[in-house]
């Protein structure tokens, strides 16, 4: 019977049914990653030493929480700042304004140029630097002086550090999405009549958002956890938390541990968004084809269909 | 009768480049005219000066009596302002050989989006309008379609309609057809031979012969930045008195 069916398969005007290529390399790929994988995870389970019952008791312990509150805090003014600092540095990047577009090449030179831990720390002692700051006109009169030690609290420091540091890598993306849109679009839009602002909202944006979103989101990603550097300040965020604790009954790995699962918790939700607000800024992509499906096809070397292409 | 598209000496040059050596020509409202010859002759470089995309050099160039891109004092010309360009460019409806729709956009969204953001029509009047252009050219299956899925005739056809929401005195056609498979090119001329019919006035840059003969009003062949000769389509492709129209209908015809 079997080979009644080879034989009808030989036959060239019926269906093809060949028999698929083998690739004996994969299994033996896939069998050496689930041992590797069953290792791990047994190891886990049996060594006493990872301390899961201290880990347990201090995942929702409230200094904790705050701590995961404060960095959650911070990642999001840091970003959403970062991304209008992106948005202005990168159109004014654009200008045909050579003042303009300097000083925003100087701006990402200089902050993506220096450690953002230099950074943090001179912001943090900025009144060594300029002891008042003073409101008024520019080389006028002065309205208000403002004492900078009081002015530049740890939370403040820390938010412009992040925020500055962040603004120079996100005119850097932004940038690229902006030029990333053809000409003929914006030919197109004017000779409708569109104006530069509303070419930029309506047909430039939108369409860079495709390029921006992926490494925007990677940098959200990033912020949440290099948000952990304004621990220098003493700010009590997710990671300083636990290191006080830490501090008091030496219980590093556990606490280590406590930290880790937040902060995969949290990326794992904003990669989730991430993915979402991609799909909004590409209606016309077919909604079936998800992120992994393309990524798979331009991967893999372009081989003939044998699989019904979706 | 003043003509609807006046040009007069213009010249464009790109550094050393010089595209245009003086270009004069006259388009009364309701005419067709064709624009050919080879490549890099500056066909559509003149278009594109039309509705401003590129400033001239030199020269003057007039739509519906008004200077285009600038303003003449006693004393000066002064450039025209982003809001006058604009103004300028909403009554001069252009296609692209590469159609250039918005592609974050469905075809229906693509029309009414003129409409509705530069001449502030109402949501539902601008997507009435949209409608109705998208049936007359024969897509009225496809409103809500995004250009990926559309064909490069049907693409056009939208771009087309796209135009005409604006409801243009003029309307400019940069090689509507040269980007598309032989099988689609008929259903855009079809198009454009409706618009020729309903009185719209036109400049086409083509190569496509037997529309010239057939809508156009007039031919213009230009080489080297010059017009070489230019008359009734008929008179110019049956019998051209210049020598380069000749060696280049030669080639093409």
């Amino acid at each position: 019977m079997a080979t009644g069916t080879a034989r009808q398969g030989l036959r060239p005007d019926a269906d093809i049914k060949a028999i698929p290529i083998r690739r004996p390399w994969r299994w033996a790929a896939t069998a050496l990653v689930l041992v590797l994988l069953a290792m791990l995870l047994t190891s886990m389970v049996t060594n006493p030493r990872y301390r899961w019952e201290i880990v347990a008791r201090y995942l929702l312990d409230g200094s904790v929480l705050n701590g995961l509150l404060l960095t959650l805090e911070f990642t999001a003014i840091a970003m959403v700042l970062g991304i209008s600092l992106g948005v202005l540095f990168a159109v004014m990047r654009g200008s045909s304004n050579r003042v303009l577009s300097w000083t925003a090449a100087g701006y990402i030179w200089f902050f993506r140029g220096t450690p953002l831990l230099v950074q943090l720390v001179f912001w943090f002692n900025l009144s060594a630097l300029y002891p008042t700051i003073e409101l008024g006109l520019p080389f006028g009169p002065v309205f208000a002086t403002l004492d900078a030690n009081t002015l530049i609290t740890p939370f403040i420091a820390g938010v412009l550090g992040l925020a500055l540091n962040e603004g120079a890598y996100m005119a850097e993306i932004v940038r690229a999405g902006i030029v990333s849109v053809p000409k003929g679009q914006l030919e197109a839009a004017s000779s409708l009549g569109m104006s530069k602002s509303m070419t930029m909202r309506k047909i430039v944006l939108p369409q860079a958002m495709r390029v921006i979103i992926p490494p925007t989101g990677n940098n959200a990603i990033a912020m949440l956890k290099t948000s952990s550097l304004i621990s220098v300040l003493a700010i009590p965020e997710l990671l300083y938390s636990v290191q006080i604790i830490y501090g008091r009954n030496f219980q590093t790995i556990p606490l280590l541990l406590v930290a880790s699962i937040w902060y995969l918790l949290a990326t794992s939700i904003l990669t989730a968004a991430q993915t979402r607000i991609e799909r909004h800024f590409s209606p016309d992509r077919d909604p079936g084809e998800s992120y992994g499906a393309r990524l798979r096809r331009n991967l893999t070397s372009r081989r003939a269909n044998v699989k019904e292409e979706r | 009768m003043s003509a609807l598209v006046r040009a007069e000496g213009v010249h464009k040059h790109y550094g050393r480049n010089h595209v245009l050596k003086g270009i004069d020509l006259s388009l009364e409202e309701g005419q067709v005219m064709c624009l050919v010859g080879p490549s890099g002759s500056g066909k559509s470089t003149f278009l594109r000066c039309v509705n401003h995309l590129e400033a001239i050099n030199r020269g003057r160039l007039w739509v519906d009596g008004e200077l285009i891109g600038y303003r003449q004092s006693a004393e000066a010309l002064h450039e025209l302002g982003d809001k006058e360009v604009c103004r300028q460019r909403e009554r001069i409806g252009m296609v692209f050989q590469s159609f250039n729709l918005f592609p974050h956009y469905t075809a229906l969204e693509n029309v009414a989006l003129g409409p509705s953001l530069v001449k502030k029509e109402s949501r539902a009047a601008a997507t009435a309008h949209a409608e109705e252009l998208l049936r007359r050219v024969g897509l009225g299956d496809k409103l809500h379609s995004y250009p990926a899925r559309l064909s490069g005739g049907q693409q056009q056809r939208v771009a087309i309609a796209r135009a005409l929401a604006m409801r243009p005195r003029l309307m400019l056609f940069d090689e509507p057809t040269s980007a598309l498979d032989p099988e689609l090119v008929g259903e855009v001329l079809d198009v454009m031979r409706g618009l020729a019919g309903d009185g719209m006035t036109m400049i086409v840059v083509t190569h496509e012969m037997a529309f010239a003969r057939e809508v156009g009003d007039t031919l213009v062949f230009m080489d080297d930045g010059v017009i070489v000769e230019s008359g009734d389509p008929r008179e110019v492709l049956a019998r051209p008195r210049h020598q380069r129209t000749q060696a280049f209908l030669s080639k093409v015809l």
